[in-house]
């Protein structure tokens, strides 16, 4: 579903951000990209959404040409995707319904489907009663749960998470993987970008590690996760990917083994 | 759109107010022109050329004076004007003194002829073909008055196309700053609506009904000012502009400035906007 080819990002700085990047991640996958502040996760996430383009590469989204992607078909192209960003990106001057209907009217939906989406949405991620509070009067934790349902507004086929458990206490970040796990479950494919190993390790997705704009971990693939030449490499969290991978790999040839049987 | 306005209220006022300033002078501009114009057309329109004869001037004289003039090609119309007609015209005009009526018999005055000319440059050759003839005593002409007031009208002209010229642009470029302040304080929520898939119209379209919107309640209330002013001078220019049918204006006319206004002012919202937005929004 998601093809990411040779995918190199320079930014005008001269520092890159990706650097040949090659993945597939298919429809109805749970994927972790992991890595240490700066390893080039935002700047993946962003390439999806055509926020930002590669310097060189190709990426498809189903039948989708990123790069190619004409700037008329940009809005398109983010209707189909939903993001949580980083820094949530909510407007704190709405409430929490309006700030959920914001990507329904954004597409032109009637007044009174828009609404009962809302509500829908509210009660999905558990906020129905703070519908007529603003931002300001929410926990962290609530207002992840806010951008989540924002994101989901318009059903999309993708979900693209930048570190939605980042600021959060553990039991609270544990509630939100939970409520992304339920997504998942209906067929949404999550790629979810986060540091946070205890999350990556309970939840035995797909882990995909980069390091200074470098891929250098893919627990789907059975070789090695590449190595990175970079001086700075984090080794704990790259030792966390391969433990992480090793877990998954002895789960699916259990998975497998039973299967068989 | 309520929204943006309601939560910049002094901006908006700003907005209104240079858009009234510009509709202002747009609107006496339009009045001052076209008044004066109907004034010229009302003084071109009456007889430019008077010659009055002298009393022994015979009535086969003027008539071939009269043949003459028409086959010079020069002249719309011709109107004689006998020593009797002249006394009933003179009592018309002073039917209120009594003293002047007694004095005056229809001796006293001459017979004239007044000729209106096809092109005003011809005036100075018909004057002087007129002087020439013996029966004519005396030969006036409005040469100087419909001259003179055709400077001032091209002098309105120039300075109203000038002047809204400029207030227009000053306009525009007033609006577009105060729309693409609008702009920069909303920019992240522009933002969040481009990442959540709005297109650049959907962002925009706001903030061009808010430049329509500043236009139009500007050029009402310009036009409302101008007209308020006219209506109540009316009685004051009747009296001074006595027998050139310029007001009282008509009522239509109120209403086609204020439709034109009102078309030219939503040409300036929408393009001050559209260049805010082009500005502003990437």
């Amino acid at each position: 579903m998601i093809h990411l080819q040779n995918v190199t990002k320079v930014f005008g700085t001269g520092v890159t951000g990706l650097a040949d990047i090659n993945l597939e991640i298919d429809k109805g996958e749970f994927v972790f990209l992991v890595g240490k502040t700066g390893s080039g996760k935002t700047t993946l996430l962003k390439l999806l959404i055509r926020e930002t383009l590669p310097t060189t590469g190709d990426i498809m989204i189903g039948e989708w040409d990123i790069v190619g992607l004409p700037e008329k078909s940009i809005p398109l192209l983010r209707k189909k995707v939903g993001v949580i960003f980083q820094d949530l990106k909510l407007l704190m001057d709405r409430t929490i319904g309006e700030n959920i209907l914001l990507p329904l009217q954004v597409a032109g939906r009637a007044a009174q489907d828009a609404a009962n989406r809302v509500s829908e949405l509210l009660e999905e991620v558990g906020m129905s009663e703070h519908k007529e509070k603003f931002p300001i009067q929410l926990s962290g934790g609530e207002l992840q749960r806010v951008a989540i349902a924002r994101a989901l507004a318009l059903s999309p086929e993708i979900l693209l998470a930048d570190e939605p458990t980042g600021n959060l206490d553990e039991a609270t970040a544990f509630d939100i993987v939970d409520l992304l796990s339920r997504i998942n479950s209906h067929g949404t494919t999550i790629i979810m970008a986060t540091h946070n190993m205890d999350i990556v390790k309970k939840l035995h997705h797909r882990v995909v590690g980069l390091d200074s704009g470098k891929m250098v971990g893919d627990t789907k693939k059975s070789s090695k996760p590449q190595e990175t030449t970079h001086k700075h490499e984090d080794k704990d969290e790259k030792e966390e990917v391969k433990e992480e991978k090793k877990d998954h790999d002895d789960k699916k040839e259990k998975e497998e083994g039973k299967t068989k049987e | 759109m309520w929204n943006h306005i309601r939560r910049s209220p002094y901006q908006a006022l700003a907005a209104i107010l240079i858009m009234m300033l510009t509709f202002l002078a747009v609107s006496v501009f339009t009045i001052l022109i076209i008044g004066s114009s109907k004034v010229i057309t009302y003084f071109e329109s009456k007889p430019q050329v008077t010659a009055f004869f002298r009393d022994d001037a015979k009535q086969d004289v003027i008539e071939g004076l009269k043949t003459d003039l028409a086959a010079t090609g020069k002249v719309s119309s011709m109107k004689f004007v006998s020593k009797d007609d002249a006394l009933k015209i003179y009592r018309e005009q002073n039917k209120n003194d009594p003293l002047l009526l007694e004095l005056v018999t229809a001796d006293v005055l001459p017979s004239s002829l007044e000729i209106s000319a096809n092109n005003l440059q011809d005036l100075p050759d018909l004057s002087v073909y007129l002087k020439n003839n013996p029966a004519v005593q005396e030969v006036v002409y409005q040469k100087d008055v419909v001259a003179a007031l055709t400077t001032w009208t091209n002098a309105i002209r120039i300075i109203g196309i000038l002047l809204i010229g400029l207030l227009s642009l000053v306009s525009i470029f007033i609006m577009s700053i105060i729309i693409g302040m609008k702009i920069s304080h909303k920019k992240d929520e522009i933002e969040i609506m481009q990442l959540i898939g709005a297109t650049k119209w959907y962002i925009s379209n706001p903030f061009v009904m808010e430049g329509i919107f500043y236009g139009m309640v500007g050029a009402f209330v310009g036009w409302f000012v101008a007209s308020g002013v006219l209506l109540a001078a009316t009685p004051l220019l009747e009296t001074f502009l006595r027998g050139i049918p310029v007001v009282p204006v008509p009522w239509w006319f109120y209403l086609a400035l204020l439709a034109g206004e009102l078309v030219l002012a939503v040409i300036l919202g929408i393009f001050s906007s559209i260049l805010a937005v082009m500005r502003y929004i990437k």
